[in-house]
């Protein structure tokens, strides 16, 4: 169980990922060795999985970002397992999320342009197996992306 | 800037663990320490990599329940969308927010301690906000990131 030191870590990290143990152990009033312990064990108890660093894709001339809601064809038993095979095989797809609800799968997807898009969705995407419908939405503005779990 | 496969290899090592440290890279890719160092930092200059994320085990810190809600303004035009984005954005449960063009106008991401934490968040909070027309929510059963195009 975590206590109220541990989700005081746990904010601070999620501000700041590149806090070294010295500055989070000043922030939340613990010396340096408790402090390691502590974030030892929460990444040993598998709540912290790890730290990514984050790609800005516009700068590197993906300026197109795609929500695909796709619904399959659930009478076909491995529609799920054959679908997100294929799906993982295409590398502009930057995120897959299976859903209980009116959608299935979605894909985020990314692309340089227009034309581009239209390329990846008739020749990647509108391939995959097992596709019962589509919807494409497309990103215009991302307004929050912090993703912070609030603890 | 253009990328080498050097570049490459290291977006990828710092996008699986961004804590990995400058030796272990550098040895991987058989680079000297320096010349790796040099390289990651042109790489955030360039705005490429632009920081870190920690990745924490939602369900084990309390939230069991992720939905993906997109959200139809009834009243387009009359509601100021900047008001709408502000006040969605400072609800605490509600993780991001992106302003669509489709079907929708907006996708959130909003996480709950369970189904009825969730029913509160989206009653009280979320369709009490002026201008919310139609919504539409999908659980989350599992999700996994990519590498991308690199």
């Amino acid at each position: 169980m975590l206590d109220d030191v541990d989700r005081q870590i746990l904010r601070h990290l999620q501000g700041d990922a590149a806090l070294t143990m010295p500055e989070l152990g000043d922030r939340v009033g613990l010396s340096v060795a408790r402090v390691t312990r502590r974030v030892d064990r929460l990444v040993a108890d598998g709540v912290i999985i790890g730290q990514q660093s984050v790609i800005n894709w516009h700068v590197l001339g993906y300026t197109v970002h795609v929500s695909l809601r796709i619904t399959l064809d659930k009478t076909i038993t491995r529609a799920f397992d054959e679908f997100l095979a294929a799906a993982r095989e295409v590398p502009e797809v930057l995120e897959i999320q299976t859903f209980l609800g009116r959608v299935d799968v979605r894909l985020s997807l990314i692309a340089r342009d227009l034309t581009d898009y239209q390329r990846l969705y008739r020749e990647q995407i509108l391939t995959l197996p097992h596709i019962a419908d589509i919807e494409a939405l497309m990103d215009v503005a991302n307004v929050k992306t912090d993703m912070a779990l609030p603890l | 800037m253009t990328l080498d496969a050097f570049d490459r290899r290291i977006l990828l090592a710092l996008q699986r663990d961004a804590a990995l440290p400058t030796t272990q890279l550098a040895s991987r890719l058989g680079l000297s320490q320096p010349a790796t160092w040099r390289r990651i930092r042109k790489l955030q200059q360039a705005g490429i990599l632009v920081g870190r994320q920690i990745c924490l085990n939602a369900e084990k810190v309390g939230f069991g329940v992720t939905v993906f809600l997109g959200v139809k303004l009834a009243t387009k035009g009359r509601v100021s969308l900047e008001d709408f984005e502000r006040a969605i954005g400072a609800i605490p449960e509600v993780q991001t927010v992106d302003h669509v063009l489709g079907l929708y106008d907006y996708r959130l991401r909003v996480v709950a301690r369970d189904l009825a934490d969730f029913e509160r968040v989206l009653r009280r909070r979320i369709m009490t906000l002026p201008g919310v027309g139609d919504v539409e929510a999908n659980v989350l059963l599992s999700e996994e990131r990519r590498p991308g195009p690199i």
